[in-house]
C-alpha cells in the first residue's frame, strides 16, 4: 500500500504524562512521528498536539484510533484531505561573508523573512511557511554555508468555519 | 470529615464493594496497611507480587467482577508488571495500587523508587501518580470505572508514601466526568442492518466468538443468536465457554492448536461473524488466505481491534451485549427461510470434517496428557473452574475440557505467563469457594509461581493443581522436535523437584501416578481431598499437540496426528 504523509491535529488533556503516551504509543507500535508540536490552547487544561506522521491508509486509521483510545485524548482531527492550512518556523544561522551579505539580505526580501540577529560572521534568519517555502530558502542558502538550522515542526489548522 | 489519603483509600475500596484484596506489603505502604488491619477487606498475602496480579486476574474472570492489588513500591511495583501486562492483553478489570517514595523524593533515585507509571504505560488501560491527597479519592474512583467499562483492562495507580498519610478534609466524589472518555455501547443501526442482509444471504456462515463475549456477559444472547440463524461457533482461547462447548453447533477452538473442522470450516464460510475477538496471530495464521471465501462481520467494543489485522466487509463498533441483543431482535423480524434445508449441505459437510480428522491421540502403555485432562473432565462432569499454565498443558486444556459455561475457563491468552495457572486458581477459588478449581500444569510452568502453594496453605484454600510431567518445556521443544530438527536446546528439564514431596512441604498433599490404570483412582482421591492437592502425572515426555498450524501458514494447513 502506498505510504502517504498525514496531518494529525489532536486534543488532549494539559496533564503531565500525556506527551509521552502519545510518543509511547507511536514508538511502540513502530509508527512514524515526521514532526510532533505541542502548546495550550485558549482553554489552559486543553492543549493541541499536531503530528505529522507517514503511513498507509490502513496504518493511519489504526494511529487515529489508538490515539483516540487514550484515556486523556479529547479529540483526534485528520487534517490530510480536508481543507486546512499549515505552517513551520524555522531559524537559519547562515554564514555572512561581507560579499554574500547583500545576496542574503535579498533572499531575506523576496521571501519576507526576518534577520534577528546579526554577528561578524553569521545572520540568523527567521522564516514562517508551508514545507515548499522552507526548503526553497534551504536550497538557497545552503550553497553559503548554514552553521546551524533549528525548526518548530508543523502546526495546522482547519480552514472550517466550525470549530474542531 | 478529616481523614488520611490511606483512610480515604479505604473509604473508596468499602464504595466500590471491594471484599479482597491480593498484595503484599512494604515500606512505601505501610500506612496504608495500617488502615486496611482496621476494615473487613480480606488480604490475601501472596508469596511475590506477581502472583498478586494472577490472583486478581483469576479472581475477576471467576467472579466476572474487579481485581483489586495493593503492593509496595520499587520491585513490589516492577514484579507486577507480568501480571499486568497479561491483563491488558486480555482484558481483564483489575486495579493495582502501588506504593511510591515522598512526592519530595521523587525523581531523586531514591531507596525502593521507580517510575512504575512510566513503566507500565504501554501495559495499563490507564494509569495515575497520585501528587495531592485531594486527588486520591476522585483517581480511585476514576480508576474502578475505567478499569471495568468499555473494553477492560488494568489500571495502576501509584500513591505516594506521603499522600497516604497526609490529612485532609475528605468529601466523597462527585459523580465521575470524564470528557475524553465514552466507550461506545449501542451499535449503529445501519450497520445492524447491513448485518442481517448479509446473514440472510449467507449459505455458509461462521460464528467466531472470542473473550469479549465473557467480558460482555453475553453468552446467553450468543446462544440464542447462533441457534436462531443455525450457524456453527468456533471460538479464541479466551472465548471457550462462551457458547455450550458440548452443543452440536460447536466446532471447537480456532487457530494453531484449533480443531481440524473449525479451521476448516473458517476456511471455507463464505461470512465469518466475529464477536468479541480481535483476530490475532494464532488465531488467523497467514492474515491472506484467513477466511479467503467469506465476507465478514466484526463486532467489538474497541474500535481498534476493528480493520487492525483483517479487513472487515461489516464493523460494529459496541457492547457485544447490546449488540447481539438488537441483532437478535431485527432477525425475528425477519424471515429467514427454512434453516434446516438451508444449511443442510454446509453442517454436513462440517459432520464430515468431524469424523475424518476428530481430536486424537494414540493410547500406549505410558499416561497420555490427553487422556488426564479427558479423565479430569469426565470426573469433573465439566463443571471445574480450570485454570492452566501455558504451553501444551494449556492448549490440551482447551481442547479436551469442554467447557459449557462462561468464566470457567481462566488462561493468560494473549501474553502467554508461564506461572499464571496457580496464583490465578486461588484468585479463583476465593471468588467462588465452592466451586472445584483446577490448574492444569506442566513440569515447567508450575516452578514459575509455585511459591503461591504457601498462601493457598495460609487461605485454606483447596485448589488442586494436575501438572503433567513430560520433564521437557513441551511446547517449544515441540517446535524443536518439528522445526529445528529435534535439537532440544535449553528445553529439557533434567532436574525437578519430588513434587509430592513439595505438596507436602507447603502443607498440602501430594499425589503420583506413573501408568494409565493410576489416572483415574490418583484423580478421584485428590479431587475428593478438601486441602490444596499437587497431583503428579508422570506423562509421555515426547507428545505433541495436534493439530497444529506451523507458525505463519494458513490455518487449513494443519499438521495433524
Amino acid at each position: 500500500m502506498t505510504e502517504e504523509k498525514h496531518v494529525l491535529s489532536i486534543l488532549v488533556e494539559n496533564q503531565p504524562g500525556v506527551l509521552s503516551r502519545i510518543s509511547g504509543l507511536f514508538g511502540g507500535r513502530g509508527y512514524n512521528i515526521d514532526s510532533l508540536c505541542v502548546a495550550e490552547t485558549t482553554e489552559p487544561n486543553v492543549s493541541r498536539v499536531t503530528i505529522v506522521t507517514t503511513g498507509s491508509k490502513q496504518i493511519i486509521e489504526q494511529i487515529i484510533k489508538q490515539l483516540h483510545k487514550l484515556i486523556n485524548v479529547i479529540k483526534v482531527i485528520e487534517l490530510t484531505g480536508t481543507e486546512f492550512v499549515q505552517r513551520e518556523m524555522a531559524l537559519i544561522k547562515v554564514k555572512a561573508k561581507p560579499e554574500h551579505r547583500a545576496e542574503i539580505l535579498r533572499m531575506v526580501d523576496i521571501f519576507r523573512c526576518k534577520i534577528i540577529d546579526v554577528g561578524l560572521e553569521h545572520y540568523i534568519i527567521e522564516i514562517t511557511g508551508d514545507e515548499d517555502k522552507l526548503s526553497a530558502i534551504l536550497s538557497l542558502l545552503k550553497p553559503l554555508g548554514i552553521k546551524e538550522i533549528a525548526k518548530t515542526g508543523f502546526i495546522a489548522l482547519s480552514r472550517e468555519p466550525k470549530v474542531v | 470529615m478529616k481523614l488520611t489519603g490511606a483512610q480515604i483509600l479505604m473509604e473508596m475500596l468499602k464504595e466500590e464493594g471491594v471484599k479482597t484484596i491480593f498484595g503484599f506489603p512494604g515500606g512505601a505502604v505501610i500506612d496504608i496497611y495500617d488502615e486496611l488491619a482496621k476494615t473487613d477487606i480480606h488480604h490475601v498475602l501472596v508469596r511475590h507480587e506477581q502472583g498478586a496480579v494472577h490472583a486478581a486476574d483469576g479472581y475477576a474472570r471467576a467472579s466476572g467482577g474487579v481485581g483489586v492489588v495493593l503492593v509496595t513500591s520499587g520491585p513490589g511495583a516492577t514484579n507486577t508488571v507480568t501480571g499486568i501486562a497479561s491483563a491488558y492483553m486480555d482484558s481483564i478489570p483489575i486495579v493495582i495500587f502501588t506504593g511510591q517514595v515522598p512526592t519530595q523524593l521523587i525523581g531523586n533515585d531514591a531507596f525502593q523508587e521507580v517510575d512504575i507509571v512510566g513503566i507500565t504505560r504501554p501495559c495499563t488501560k490507564h494509569n495515575y501518580l497520585v501528587k495531592d491527597t485531594n486527588d486520591l479519592a476522585r483517581i480511585v474512583k476514576e480508576a474502578f470505572y475505567i478499569a471495568q467499562s468499555g473494553r477492560p483492562g488494568p489500571v495502576l495507580v501509584d500513591i505516594p508514601k506521603n499522600v497516604a498519610a497526609t490529612r485532609i478534609d475528605y468529601k466523597p466524589p462527585k459523580k465521575i466526568q470524564l470528557r475524553s472518555y465514552n466507550p461506545t455501547y449501542k451499535p449503529n443501526m445501519r450497520q445492524l442492518s447491513k448485518a442481517v442482509s448479509l446473514i440472510k444471504d449467507a449459505k455458509k456462515p461462521v460464528i467466531f466468538a472470542g473473550g469479549g463475549v465473557v467480558l460482555a456477559k453475553a453468552s446467553k444472547e450468543l446462544t440464542e443468536f447462533a441457534r436462531k440463524i443455525k450457524t456453527p461457533l468456533t471460538g479464541s482461547l479466551m472465548g471457550l465457554g462462551a457458547f455450550p462447548g458440548t452443543d452440536p453447533l460447536w466446532l471447537g477452538m480456532i487457530g494453531m492448536h484449533g480443531t481440524y473442522r473449525a479451521n476448516m470450516s473458517t476456511g471455507a464460510c463464505d461470512l465469518l461473524i466475529g464477536i468479541g475477538v480481535r483476530f490475532d496471530d494464532r488465531v488467523t495464521g497467514k492474515t491472506d488466505e484467513f477466511a479467503s471465501q467469506a465476507k465478514i462481520i466484526h463486532i467489538d467494543i474497541d474500535p481498534t481491534s476493528i480493520q487492525k489485522n483483517i479487513p472487515v466487509t461489516v464493523p460494529i463498533v459496541g457492547d457485544c451485549k447490546a449488540t447481539l441483543e438488537l441483532l437478535n431482535k431485527l432477525l425475528d423480524k425477519e424471515d429467514l427461510g427454512d434453516l434446516n434445508e438451508k444449511r443442510k449441505q454446509w453442517l454436513d459437510q462440517i459432520e464430515e470434517w468431524k469424523s475424518t480428522n476428530p481430536l486424537a491421540y494414540v493410547q500406549k502403555d505410558i499416561i497420555k496428557p490427553q487422556f488426564v485432562v479427558e479423565k479430569l473432565y469426565e470426573l469433573t462432569k465439566g463443571k471445574a473452574i480450570i485454570t492452566t499454565e501455558v504451553g501444551q498443558n494449556q492448549m490440551w486444556a482447551a481442547q479436551y475440557y469442554h467447557f459449557d459455561k462462561p468464566n470457567h475457563f481462566i488462561t493468560s491468552g494473549g501474553l502467554g505467563v508461564m506461572g499464571f495457572g496457580l496464583p490465578a486458581a486461588i484468585g479463583a477459588q476465593l471468588a467462588c469457594p465452592k466451586k472445584l478449581v483446577v490448574d492444569i500444569a506442566g513440569d515447567g510452568s508450575i516452578q514459575m509461581n509455585i511459591q503461591e502453594m504457601a498462601t493457598a496453605a495460609q487461605c485454606g484454600l483447596p485448589v488442586k493443581v494436575v501438572i503433567l510431567n513430560n520433564g521437557y518445556l513441551g511446547m517449544v521443544r515441540q517446535w524443536q522436535e518439528l522445526f529445528y530438527e529435534k535439537r532440544y536446546s535449553q528445553t529439557c528439564m533434567e532436574y525437578a523437584p519430588d513434587f509430592v514431596k513439595l505438596a507436602e512441604a507447603y502443607g498440602a498433599v501430594g499425589l503420583r501416578a506413573t501408568k494409565p490404570e493410576e489416572v483415574e483412582k490418583v484423580l478421584k482421591k485428590g479431587l475428593s481431598i478438601p486441602k490444596a492437592v499437587i497431583m503428579d502425572f508422570v506423562v509421555e515426555k515426547e507428545e505433541c499437540v495436534y493439530p497444529m498450524v506451523p507458525a505463519g501458514a494458513p490455518i487449513t494447513k494443519m499438521l495433524l496426528v
